[in-house]
């Protein structure tokens, strides 16, 4: 009975032991990059912080929308005044799993293709969405990155009609992390 | 023992899920702290006649038409002012983020005028409750005067403007400030004048929609001289904004768009129906990244 127990306690630290397979990037790298008619719009995030379980598949990511860099200024203010409503929605979250985790080894340095599918929370509006990332294993690191589209209007981000030539329906997002394991 | 046992085996499937849902407190212990500045009190760098609280971010170029017809009252045969016209053409620049300077002409009176912007203090949200802006500009009247005795020198054809901004974004619609001035003029119209001004300006915006606000302004004067022609600057209008562009269309008493002008030589009674119509279109260009 005694060697049960310790048996037993020994298993929940093994599960405690799961903390360990996080990795973590503090400095991730999220951009979106809209095409339209009158004009590119291009900003950069680089503050983005990820954290990836990597015997759960677990993922979860965030990032601030005043943290995205504009080329220019006033359009910097009118994405987070006008738009985004930073100071109403401060900023974005995802939250979801690496289905094909089984697949992935940490241990073996290689190219690994993963299926992310979660939900992603911006300017208040939450929606479900699959994501194919290309991940690359070297020596214990993580280099992840998927590119996904994203329709303005389905997070309620009105866009006037006067500068519908100015702003795509659709915006190209890519983000790519780097993640490195996470110290207890 | 049996039911200790039990228990524990319970509890070690709750001991992972807790794991798993704390990711996002973790990443949220790792993120970095939300910004506190506060940002775009009002929309465009005048309130109205008056400056804003807003200075231009670094290596913006703000070219800003000013146009002010002639007064409602004047009747139809003058399509209600329209007929006459009266235009500042300008520019801001953006020094720094908070340093800015700007140069334009005003066709009323055939004024130059040119102005330095230095923001203090900015809102910080918990931090810093309002926003302060040091304001200095001096105007050059260059209209003939056409007297015999010959056109009065530079000197006392330049007038002085020291202006401090306070303002606070009270809610993302809702924006005050006020403006304690000192207009000194180095030469006055009339030996009663005095060469010093002071007046304290007040307005605010409410935003109707995320791109439309309704803004007033109004300059008070302390020691204007009694049984003077001379009336407060009252204004009111909108701002429209859209992407590069910020058009204002307002009504007010005053002609002149440089500081001295229609802080001190209002003379339009704006509850006599003496109101001009006017626009101001403001469109930014990034010069410098």
């Amino acid at each position: 009975m005694k060697a049960l127990l310790v048996g037993i306690l020994f298993f929940g630290f093994l599960s405690h032991a799961v903390a360990q397979s996080k990795y973590i990037d503090r400095n991730g790298k999220a951009s979106f990059f809209s095409s339209a008619p009158m004009e590119d719009i291009e900003a950069h995030n680089n503050q983005a912080v990820s954290i990836l379980d990597v015997k759960s598949g677990e993922i979860v990511a965030s990032m601030l929308m005043r943290s995205f860099n504009f080329r220019k200024a006033l359009m910097e203010e009118h994405f987070n005044e006008n738009y985004i409503e930073s100071n109403k929605y401060p900023k974005s979250t995802f939250k979801g799993k690496v289905t094909n985790v089984e697949q992935f080894d940490v241990t073996k340095n290689g190219k690994y293709s993963l299926d992310v599918t979660g939900e992603i929370t911006l300017h208040g509006v939450t929606q479900k969405i699959n994501v194919k990332a290309d991940a690359v294993v070297e020596n214990g690191t993580i280099k992840a990155k998927a590119v996904f589209p994203l329709v303005v209007q389905d997070f309620k981000i009105e866009v006037p009609r006067l500068v519908r030539n100015n702003i795509a329906e659709k915006m190209e997002v890519t983000v790519s992390f780097n993640y490195q394991p996470m110290k207890p | 023992m049996r039911s200790f046992l039990l228990a524990i085996l319970m509890m070690l499937p709750l001991w992972t899920l807790q794991a798993q849902e704390d990711l996002m407190d973790l990443v949220d212990k790792e993120s970095e702290e939300e910004p506190h500045i506060t940002e775009q009190t009002f929309k465009g760098t005048r309130l109205i006649n008056g400056h804003s609280i807003e200075t231009r971010k670094k290596g913006v170029l703000d070219v800003i038409i000013g146009h002010r017809f002639g007064r409602l009252n004047s009747g139809a045969y003058e399509l209600f002012g329209l007929d006459e016209s009266n235009v500042r053409l300008g520019i801001d620049y953006g020094i720094t983020d908070r340093f800015n300077a700007g140069f334009g002409r005003n066709s009323f009176e055939k004024t130059y005028d040119g102005f330095l912007k230095y923001k203090i203090l900015r809102q910080e949200k918990a931090r810093v409750p309002v926003s302060v802006v040091a304001f200095s500009s001096a105007a050059l009247k260059t209209l003939k005067t056409g007297d015999p005795a010959g056109e009065p020198d530079l000197n006392s054809r330049l007038t002085y403007s020291y202006q401090i901004i306070i303002a606070k974004k009270f809610t993302p619609s809702f924006s005050f400030q006020i403006s304690p001035t000192m207009v000194h003029r180095n030469a006055v119209p009339e030996a009663q004048d005095p060469n010093d001004i002071y007046a304290l300006g007040a307005g605010g915006r409410i935003k109707l929609t995320k791109r439309l606000s309704l803004n007033a302004e109004y300059y008070y004067q302390f020691n204007r001289v009694e049984n003077s022609s001379m009336q407060n600057s009252v204004a009111i209008g909108f701002d429209i904004e859209t992407g590069g562009h910020v058009f204002q269309l307002h009504f007010t008493n005053s002609r002149a768009m440089n500081e001295k002008g229609f802080i001190t030589e209002t003379t339009g009674d704006f509850f006599d129906a003496d109101i001009h119509f006017g626009f101001n279109i403001s469109r930014t260009f990034q010069l410098y990244e």
